[in-house]
């Protein structure tokens, strides 16, 4: 179950790193459909956020430690809300870069999780 | 707007006369030269990431395993500590701000090499691995891309402003 929305939010994550990428090649500022998708990728890393807690509630351990998964949940939340805020500050292309760098940010993230996790 | 707020300033450049000789400052107005537009937003947001990855790396492993490589986690909370100070000169903006975050940005590319050269020559003195391990190879090599292209924007930031 984790595992799977780990990967799921880390595909959502590039996919959204490559739409910004392409709204930045073509001289773009992030639009109101970037925002969607910004919220749905950030959906997801709170969805995983909430069943991650659960699942360390139940007593599960993660392999590599609870302070650390915990710290990687919380930033793979805040990751895109922040890269989102600042693209409304920068209403250029560079916000959209922004945005994309966030994806990528949470992918690597993400991928950390899978390992702290242990698969 | 704007011209309202200059123009009790501008009358004291004509009073005083022949002292409008000495260094030109044209940038040093009332209002700091932002340093966060354009690209300049990207570089704070990938600072901002290393500043949260370096210190909640270096305070966990200092908190809870500081023992087992004392150097190396000592070394990730100074990195963390000037990505820090470099992303507060970013969003503060201004001279004095530039010019501290130009030599933040040297010091922390010299760090890099350093300590990456370090980690691959004398293994040893890290048990464990530090932001600047293998010149920032965990971190995508972010540590030694991220100074360079700070330097060359803020270099340029000073043209445009000048």
């Amino acid at each position: 179950m984790f595992d799977a929305l780990t990967a799921a939010t880390a595909v959502a994550a590039l996919a959204l790193a490559a739409w910004c990428g392409w709204a930045a090649h073509r001289d773009q500022p992030t639009k109101d459909w970037h925002f969607i998708g910004m919220a749905v990728v950030s959906l997801l890393a709170l969805v995983q956020l909430v069943i991650g807690v659960v699942q360390l509630a139940r007593g599960e351990k993660p392999e590599q430690g609870t302070t650390i998964f915990v710290a990687y949940l919380i930033g793979a939340f805040a990751c895109i809300p922040a890269a989102g805020f600042m693209s409304l500050a920068e209403r250029t292309r560079w916000g959209s870069v922004t945005v994309a760098a966030g994806g990528i940010v949470l992918a690597v993230l993400e991928v950390r999780l899978y390992d702290i996790w242990g698969g | 707007m704007t011209a309202t707020e200059e123009n009790p300033i501008a009358p004291r450049d004509g009073q005083d006369g022949p002292g409008a000789q000495g260094p030109a400052e044209p940038a040093a107005g009332p209002k700091r030269a932002r340093l966060i537009s354009g690209p300049g937003i990207l570089l704070v947001w990938l600072y901002g990431v290393m500043v949260v990855g370096a210190v909640s790396r270096s305070a966990v492993q200092i908190s809870t395993q500081f023992d087992k490589a004392p150097l190396a986690y000592s070394l990730s909370a100074v990195a963390g500590l000037v990505y820090g100070f470099i992303t507060y000169s970013l969003v503060r903006g201004g001279e004095t701000a530039r010019r501290a975050a130009l030599v933040c940005c040297a010091a922390e590319l010299a760090g890099v090499l350093v300590v990456g050269t370090w980690t691959l020559a004398e293994p040893s003195a890290f048990p464990d691995a530090t932001v600047w391990s293998d010149y920032g190879m965990g971190y995508l090599f972010i540590p030694v891309l991220l100074p360079l292209s700070a330097m060359y924007w803020l270099r340029k930031a000073r043209t445009t402003a000048a």
